[in-house]
């Protein structure tokens, strides 16, 4: 048997491991508080927003490197519980606060339109508003009382906690229910390229987002342009929000008004959105 | 000395295994902990037969999820699990040993694969093919059994290749002083020999079906309602909580949870019937 | 209908082998396409690089990173707990119907779907213990999903070890933590690393309850409380948002040679220290 010296190392072996474990945490602890220290916030929220809040970050990051601003995604309505319960400094949302939510402290960076997007095969060019309710309602169940195929629609929406599913339930649907029937997908860009592979799928996303591999429907004839949003003609449209628990400092604050500042909004309109709404902070 | 070393070590190790079995206990605790006020609040059978899952109006009803989980594993296990029998018998019984040194790790290949890349790969290749050439928006239970059952093929082909590896050569040399064909041994003699561990290697893969998220959330569709068929799409009992758990707050947060118990429920069922049938034998 | 038993022999030879080939061409099909369509992307500039335009352009090395911190993580937290339990409910205590209870549920959470343990983790690290999106939260999480299955597959390795190991080594007067740690352990080593591999391939491969947790911030982490978006949850936005095809398989082709390096060098240190202690 081997003597005592190289028992006692296997021992101390495994109580080493075990104070490792105990030091790193101990060590990541104490180094890693950026978040309190102030120098890295947390954006949370809304898929629509997320890549316009990217862009903007990378720009003040290289106008301010030492700061941290790490973005996630998960839906409007994660941002705004995300803002409440402090797990993020500011939520991002693309639908206007609710009644219960208005303690919140929130700003409106932008207004983007809703663009209904058909794939580009889909012989439909045109919907009235009734038209876009029955389909996502399931009244009509076919494309031929439009002017397109008899095949049947295919109904794409987002899932509940979208802030774009809340839009368009708010300004399309009314009281009326989406059929739970429709196929539901979690972001903008997977309802896009559902639309851009399916003939007789219908969905609907962000106005900024619509590219050469889908078409935008017209709605009540007015086209879904940048332009007509502006000129008040297409009126599927909804504000961007920066939202908080309460009015931001620090980092927060600074990014926020980097945002509203003159070079944020250039930002924001080179990307295809439109200038917030006048008088919207509270 | 070296009886106060032993003591220590035993100490030492105790107190491991208590701090990690309590951690497991915690997480259980959680889970029922927040999970329990919906169900008593809404009724164990309204919520799990409940036809409507609707957590804006107040609607917690999750049998749509449970048909949605039920039809696509039910289709994973018509799909895989003849292809994995097969595929054991072919490793036990078919190949020259170059090829099972192929075979072999070609199969713990195909079980390192995440789910996400089946997922996209799924939603590449299979789903456009069920939208073309069998109607449908291709987002189906068509296509998460597909899917899932590529997915499960490595864990049922594994523990049954175990199953029948342990079985004595004796049988195989008896049945051939018989006289019996080979596929007439396979059939007659191994895979009864081997049944309740085959029976157990599918169970696993039922497991492993019911409990797979991300894939699923890809090629399903996720919509709310019953399916009608095997090409409409639907939503499983793990995608409700992966596409919802973000966002959820109050009640519909427990509904979650509660979700999360019934699975728990269904995997202890499982795995109590895994381990029952193996000890039967 | 009487089938010739020669006939049914050709008959199921024939069936069988093409099941085998089946699952053959499936798996070199997904392979192929990923690797094919991925490791072009694959540059030193996509090493190093860290995502930007939302993943559009840079690299993932930001991902590469946090990959592998998450996965350290959760190792290093978990290996030593599950084989410490392990050893102690195989050597230290007698069979019984504890130990029976206890291991019917270290399988049974070992069978857990991963995203109940994403919406724990998401809860009570992230938002309850206010860890926020976190290297940390999603480490912490991922050890409590693979607890189980190490103590399960550290048991029954160790298990396995026959009586005689132990017996011999009582017998020349060593103390229990001699035996266990001269002769047993070395011998559950190859199971025992088994289960290692298989959870840290699952801590890599992981989405569902990684992307609740750690986040899907893209930049390089700075500390263990930094999100961070790991290779999986990065191929899964990018697959999803359709935002870069090349990127999305790059990734995937990364994940993949990764998923297959960590299997082939894992086994090879185990061989190793197995003939070696021979």
């Amino acid at each position: 048997m081997r003597p005592t010296i190289v028992n006692l190392k296997a021992k101390n072996r495994k109580i080493g491991v075990l104070r490792v474990i105990f030091l790193l945490l101990t060590v990541s602890l104490m180094t890693a508080c950026s978040r309190t220290t102030g120098t890295g916030i947390i954006l949370a929220g809304s898929t629509s927003v997320q890549p316009y809040a990217e862009i903007l970050a990378e720009e003040y990051m290289i106008l301010y490197p030492d700061a941290e601003i790490d973005i996630q995604g998960g839906g409007s309505a994660a941002g705004i519980t995300a803002a409440q319960s402090g797990t993020a400094d500011i939520g991002m949302s693309s639908r206007a606060l609710k009644t219960e939510e208005k303690s919140l402290w929130f700003v409106e960076i932008a207004r983007d339109g809703l663009a209904v997007i058909v794939n580009p095969d889909n012989p439909v060019q045109n919907l009235t508003l009734n038209q876009l309710r029955d389909i996502y309602a399931t009244a009509i169940t076919d494309w031929s009382p439009m002017g397109g195929s008899t095949a049947k629609i295919h109904v794409i929406t987002r899932e509940e906690g979208s802030g774009t599913r809340s839009a368009f339930t708010e300004l399309v649907m009314g009281k009326t229910e989406i059929n739970p029937k429709a196929i539901v997908q979690d972001s903008n860009g997977a309802v896009l390229q559902l639309v851009k592979d399916d003939p007789n799928a219908i969905g609907y996303i962000s106005l900024g987002l619509v590219n050469e591999n889908v078409r935008a429907l017209h709605l009540e004839g007015v086209a879904a342009t940048r332009e007509n949003v502006l000129n008040g003609s297409y009126n599927l449209t909804r504000p961007f929000l920066f939202v908080a628990s309460s009015q931001p400092t620090g980092i927060a604050k600074q990014f926020i008004d980097f945002t509203i500042s003159p070079q944020g909004q250039t930002i924001l309109s080179s990307e295809g959105l439109i200038p917030p709404t006048e008088g919207t902070t509270k | 000395m070296k009886k106060f070393k032993e003591n220590l070590s035993e100490r030492i190790f105790l107190l491991i295994a208590l701090s990690a079995l309590s951690v497991l206990a915690l997480i259980t605790v959680f889970i029922f902990i927040h999970g329990l006020p919906i169900i008593t609040k809404v009724g164990i059978f309204n919520f799990v037969f409940g036809m409507k899952w609707a957590p804006s109006q107040g609607a917690y009803g999750i049998f749509p999820m449970i048909v949605g989980s039920v039809s696509v594993t039910l289709g994973a296990a018509i799909l895989g699990v003849p292809v994995a029998i097969c595929c054991s018998i072919f490793l036990t019984e078919f190949a020259p040993s170059m090829l099972r040194n192929i075979f072999r790790p070609a199969i713990q290949l195909l079980a390192g694969i995440p789910s996400v890349v089946f997922g996209f790969w799924g939603v590449l290749y299979i789903v456009p093919l069920i939208r073309n050439y069998l109607g449908g928006p291709g987002l189906s239970i068509l296509a998460g059994s597909i899917i899932l059952a590529i997915m499960i093929l490595p864990t049922i082909i594994s523990i049954s290749e175990v199953s029948l590896l342990a079985l004595p050569q004796q049988y195989r040399e008896g049945a051939f002083a018989l006289g019996l064909t080979h596929w007439q041994t396979i059939y007659y003699l191994l895979l009864p020999a081997a049944k309740s561990g085959i029976v157990a290697a599918i169970i696993l893969g039922l497991g492993r079906a019911i409990g797979e998220t991300m894939a699923v959330i890809m090629v399903l569709g996720n919509a709310v309602a019953i399916p009608q068929s095997i090409l409409d799409p639907a939503r499983t009992l793990t995608t409700n909580i992966g596409i919802e758990m973000g966002y959820a707050t109050g009640e519909h947060q427990q509904a979650l949870f509660a979700t999360g118990i019934v699975l728990f429920i269904i995997i202890m069922i499982l795995n109590a019937s895994a381990q029952y049938i193996t000890r039967k034998k | 209908m009487k089938i010739n038993p020669r006939t049914s022999q050709k008959i199921a030879k024939f069936v069988i082998w093409s099941a085998a080939l089946l699952v053959i061409a499936i798996l070199l099909a997904i392979i192929s396409d990923i690797l094919l369509k991925g490791i072009p992307t694959i540059s030193w500039q996509f090493l190093s690089e860290i995502p930007r335009n939302m993943g559009r352009s840079g690299g993932i090395s930001s991902s590469i990173v946090g990959t592998l911190l998450l996965t350290v993580v959760a190792v290093i937290i978990a290996t030593p707990f599950g084989i410490g339990t392990a050893v102690y409910l195989t050597e230290y205590t007698r069979e019984s119907k504890i130990t029976r209870m206890i291991r019917f549920s270290a399988e049974s959470l070992a069978g857990i779907p991963s995203i109940v343990f994403g919406l724990f983790g998401f809860i009570f690290f992230v938002t309850y213990l206010q860890m926020g999106w976190s290297i940390l939260s999603g480490g912490l999480t991922m050890a409590i999903m693979i607890l189980p299955t190490i103590i399960r597959t550290s048991e029954e390795a160790i298990r396995t070890v026959p009586n005689l190991y132990r017996e011999v080594g009582f017998s020349l007067g060593a103390t229990k933590w001699q035996t266990i740690t001269k002769t047993v352990f070395p011998s559950a080593l190859p199971g025992i690393a088994n289960g290692i591999i298989l959870s840290i391939g699952r801590c890599v491969s992981e989405t569902a309850a990684v992307i609740l947790t750690a986040g899907s911030a893209l930049r390089m982490p700075t500390s263990l409380f930094s999100p961070t978006r790991t290779m999986a949850v990065h191929f899964y936005i990018l697959a999803r948002e359709g935002l870069s095809t090349e990127n999305a398989y790059g990734t995937a082709a990364l994940l993949l040679i990764l998923i297959f390096l960590i299997n082939v060098v894992f086994n090879m240190l185990v061989n190793r220290f197995v003939s070696k202690g021979r």
